[in-house]
C-alpha cells in the first residue's frame, strides 16, 4: 500500500477555503493539472456517490466517485474508478482544520493506493508534488499563505 | 458543555515539537503558568494512566491524568482529576501534524468541559488564552529562531552612572535557541567597562559541565536564548569597577556559579562571585574542577559530615563528581562503595579510592551493599542517578542512614510516600548547588577547602580533553557521547580581545 501525505497552510479561514474546494465538480478552478470536469448523470456535485469525469491538461482521463463529504469536518473523501496512472484501490481524503492563530487553514491531503512496486516512488512524487502541492500552491496564490 | 479549540503553526519540524509536548510531566519546563509539576505514584511520563500534579504560578494546584498517548499520531488526551478552578469533566486533546509544505508543524489543542452556570464564557476564555495560546507562544519562542536584529548582546548590569572607557572586543559562544550542539556558534562580543561592584576579566580556561548541556537543550531554564552558556572559568582581572576591594588588576581569579555566560574570551561580571586563585592551582585545573569540586566539598562536609568508619555509597564513581567523592571520602576514613555499570568504570572507581565496587548482576544493589557491610547497609548514599536508583538507595540504607539525592541523570524521581523511610528511620536531602555556594562567603569557604585538598593531593582533577573555545560544539558532542573520561576545558585563543 503506497501512501501520499501533503499538507500546507492557506491564508484564509477554513469557511472560505472550504467554499472553493467542496464543489466536487470544481477541480478545473483550483487544480492546475485539470482542464475540464463534469458530474455524470447530471447529479448535484454534493450528492455522496456522484461520479466526476475529468480530463487533465496532458490529455489523461479520470473518473472518481465521491465517498464522503462533511461540511462539519471540512472533509471530502473520494476513490478513483478509472485512470491512466496504473493505481488500484485508490482512496484520497482532503481535509481542512482551522488555524485559530491568524485566521488561517491547515490543509492536508492523503491518498492510499496499490500499484506496481517499481512505479511507486514515481507515482507518490507525481501525485504529491505534481497534483496535491500544486493545488495547494494555487490556493495560496488565491487566499494568501 | 463548553468546547474550546485553538490551533497554530510552529516553524519547526514536527519531531522537535513532539519531543517537547509528549513529556506529560515536562510542561513546567515550557508552560509559563506551570510553576512545578510532579508525577504521582512514581509512574513514568509516558505511562498511560499517570497523574501529573502541578502548581500554578498564581498558587493553584491541578491534577491531570494521561488518558491516551500515541507516538504514531502525535496525539495525547488527558483529563482533570482535581483542580482549584471549576472545570468539570474537563477532557483535552493535543495533536500535531506535519506541514510538509515548509517542514513546519500544525498544533491543535482542544477540550470540552462543564462550568458553574454563568461562568462558561469567562472560563472558556481563560483556557483558550492563558493555557493554550500562552503555551503556543512559549513553545514557539523555544523552537523558532529569533528574527534578525535580535542577536545576542553581552548583558550589562543596570548602573546609576554609565562607566567610562572603551569596551573590549572578544568572542563568545552563543546559542540563538535551545537545541543540539550545532546551536553553539562563535560571535563577536563586547565586554563593557566594569560598573560598580563589577570586574572585567580575560578568560584563561573555561570548564564544560553537564549542566551546560541541560541549559543548551532547555531542560534547565537558566538561560533564555539568545545567550551564552557556561558556569565556570578562570581568568585574569583586567580592570575593576567602583566598590571592588578584594581583587586587583592582573590577579588570577576563578568562579563557578550562575548566571551562565562563561563561554567567552572576555567577560564583565559581578565581582562578588570571583575568588582569587592560589599559585599552587593552575588555570586549567581550577576551570575543570571548581564546580565539581565545590559540589563534592559541600556534599561530604556540609550536607552530611562524613566521619571515619562510616560506609559511603557513591553512584557513578567514575564520573566527574563521583571520582572526587570517592577520593575524598576515602581520605576522610570512610569505607567507600562505588555503584557502577561496567568493569572499566569499576577500575576507575577503585583507583579513585573505592574499597568495593558493585555492578548490576543477579543480586540487587541493596543485597550486594548489605553483604559488604555485614547486613548493616550504607550510612550515607550519594545518588545523582535519580529515577532508576531511588528505591534501591532507600533499600540500601543503614538504620538512621542518610540518602543525599543530588541529581537525576536517569530522569525525575517522581513522588514517593515518605512512610517508606520509616523502615530505617532514613533522612533524605536534596541539596541545590546555589544554596551551598551563596552568599559568596560560603562559596569562598568551600573553594578554599577544595584548593587545600587539591594542593595536598587528597583529590586530583583529571583533565580529559582541551578544546579551543571556538570548538565548543565539538566539546559538547564529546561530553554527550561520553567519549572522554575526566573534565573538558575550553581554551580561548591568544591574541583576542584587543582594546578598541
Amino acid at each position: 500500500m503506497a501512501r501520499v501525505y501533503i499538507s500546507s497552510v492557506i491564508g484564509a479561514p477554513a469557511d472560505r477555503v472550504w467554499q472553493a474546494i467542496r464543489d466536487f465538480n470544481a477541480l478545473p478552478d483550483w487544480v492546475p493539472a485539470v482542464r475540464e470536469s463534469r458530474i455524470e448523470g447530471g447529479q448535484p456535485s454534493d450528492q455522496v456517490g456522484c461520479v466526476r469525469a475529468f480530463r487533465l491538461e496532458d490529455g489523461g482521463f479520470l473518473r472518481e466517485r465521491l465517498l464522503a463529504l462533511s461540511d462539519y469536518d471540512y472533509s471530502v473523501t473520494y476513490a478513483i474508478l478509472e485512470s491512466p496512472m496504473g493505481v488500484e484501490n485508490y482512496v484520497a481524503t482532503l481535509k481542512l482544520v482551522p488555524v485559530t492563530d491568524g485566521g488561517r487553514s491547515f490543509a492536508e491531503w492523503t491518498a492510499e493506493f496499490d500499484c506496481d512496486p517499481a512505479a511507486e516512488a514515481e507515482l507518490v512524487a507525481a501525485i504529491g508534488n505534481g497534483v496535491f502541492q500544486a493545488a495547494f500552491d494555487s490556493l495560496k496564490l488565491r487566499f494568501g499563505s | 458543555m463548553v468546547r474550546v479549540a485553538r490551533s497554530t503553526v510552529i516553524d519547526a519540524p514536527v519531531a522537535e515539537v513532539w519531543e517537547i509536548l509528549r513529556d506529560f510531566n515536562g510542561h513546567d519546563r515550557w508552560h509559563p503558568i506551570v510553576r512545578r509539576s510532579m508525577l504521582e505514584d512514581s509512574m513514568r511520563t509516558d505511562q498511560v494512566g499517570c497523574v501529573r500534579n502541578f502548581d500554578l504560578r498564581d498558587g493553584g494546584n491541578v491534577r491531570e491524568r494521561l488518558l491516551a498517548l500515541s507516538d504514531r499520531d502525535r496525539r495525547f488526551r488527558y483529563a482533570i482529576v482535581d483542580a482549584d478552578i471549576p472545570l468539570h469533566d474537563y477532557v483535552a486533546e493535543i495533536y500535531l501534524k506535519p506541514v510538509t509544505d515548509g517542514d513546519r508543524t500544525f498544533w491543535h489543542w482542544s477540550s470540552s468541559f462543564d462550568t458553574p452556570p454563568g461562568q462558561e464564557r469567562e472560563l472558556a476564555e481563560l483556557v483558550a488564552t492563558e493555557v493554550y495560546e500562552a503555551g503556543f507562544a512559549a513553545v514557539r519562542s523555544r523552537l523558532e529562531p529569533p528574527s534578525s536584529g535580535e542577536r545576542y548582546r553581552a548583558p550589562a548590569a543596570p548602573m546609576a552612572r554609565p562607566p567610562q572607557g572603551p569596551a573590549i572586543a572578544g568572542t563568545a559562544i552563543v546559542i540563538d535557541r535551545h537545541g543540539g550542539a550545532g546551536e553553539l556558534h562563535p560571535e563577536p562580543v563586547d565586554a563593557p567597562p566594569p560598573g560598580p561592584g563589577e570586574v572585567r576579566l580575560r578568560h584563561r580556561a573555561v570548564g564544560v559541565n553537564f549542566i551546560d548541556v541541560y541549559c543548551r537543550t532547555g531542560y534547565f531554564d537558566l538561560l533564555k536564548p539568545p545567550g551564552v552558556l557556561g558556569m565556570e572559568a578562570t581568568g585574569v582581572v583586567v580592570d575593576l569597577g567602583a566598590n571592588v576591594s578584594h581583587l586587583a588588576p592582573g590577579q588570577r581569579v576563578a568562579y563557578a556559579c550562575p548566571p551562565p555566560g562563561a563561554y567567552c574570551s572576555v567577560r564583565t561580571m559581578d565581582a562578588a562571585s570571583l575568588i582569587p586563585l592560589p599559585d599552587a592551582i593552575d588555570d586549567e585545573t581550577a576551570a575543570a574542577g571548581l564546580l565539581k569540586g565545590v559540589t563534592a566539598e559541600f556534599l561530604l562536609h556540609r550536607v552530611h559530615a562524613v566521619a571515619a568508619g562510616e560506609t559511603v555509597l557513591v553512584y557513578a564513581p567514575a564520573g566527574g563528581v563521583g571520582r572526587l567523592l570517592c577520593q575524598w571520602a576515602n581520605r576522610l576514613g570512610a569505607t567507600v562503595i562505588g555503584a557502577t555499570s561496567t568493569g572499566e568504570k569499576a577500575r576507575v572507581a577503585r583507583s579513585a579510592g573505592a574499597h568495593h565496587v558493585v555492578t548490576p548482576g543477579e543480586k540487587s544493589l541493596e543485597e550486594q551493599v548489605r553483604e559488604l557491610t555485614d547486613g548493616r547497609g550504607a550510612d550515607v548514599i550519594y545518588d545523582g542517578v535519580g529515577r532508576d536508583s531511588f528505591a534501591h538507595s532507600v533499600a540500601a540504607l543503614a538504620e538512621r542512614g542518610h540518602l543525599v539525592s543530588f541529581g537525576q541523570a536517569s530522569g525525575d524521581i517522581g513522588s514517593w510516600d515518605i512512610g517508606m523511610l520509616a523502615g530505617c528511620s532514613a533522612t533524605v536531602s536534596r541539596p541545590n548547588y546555589v544554596h551551598y555556594t551563596s552568599p559568596p562567603e560560603r562559596f569562598r569557604a568551600g573553594a578554599e577547602r577544595l584548593f587545600e585538598a587539591i594542593d595536598r593531593r587528597v583529590v586530583t582533577v583529571e583533565i580529559g580533553r582541551r578544546f579551543a573555545l571556538a570548538e565548543a560544539a565539538e566539546a559538547h558532542r564529546a561530553l554527550e557521547n561520553r567519549e572522554t573520561t575526566g573534565s573538558i576545558v575550553l581554551i580561548p585563543e591568544d591574541g583576542e580581545g584587543a582594546a578598541r
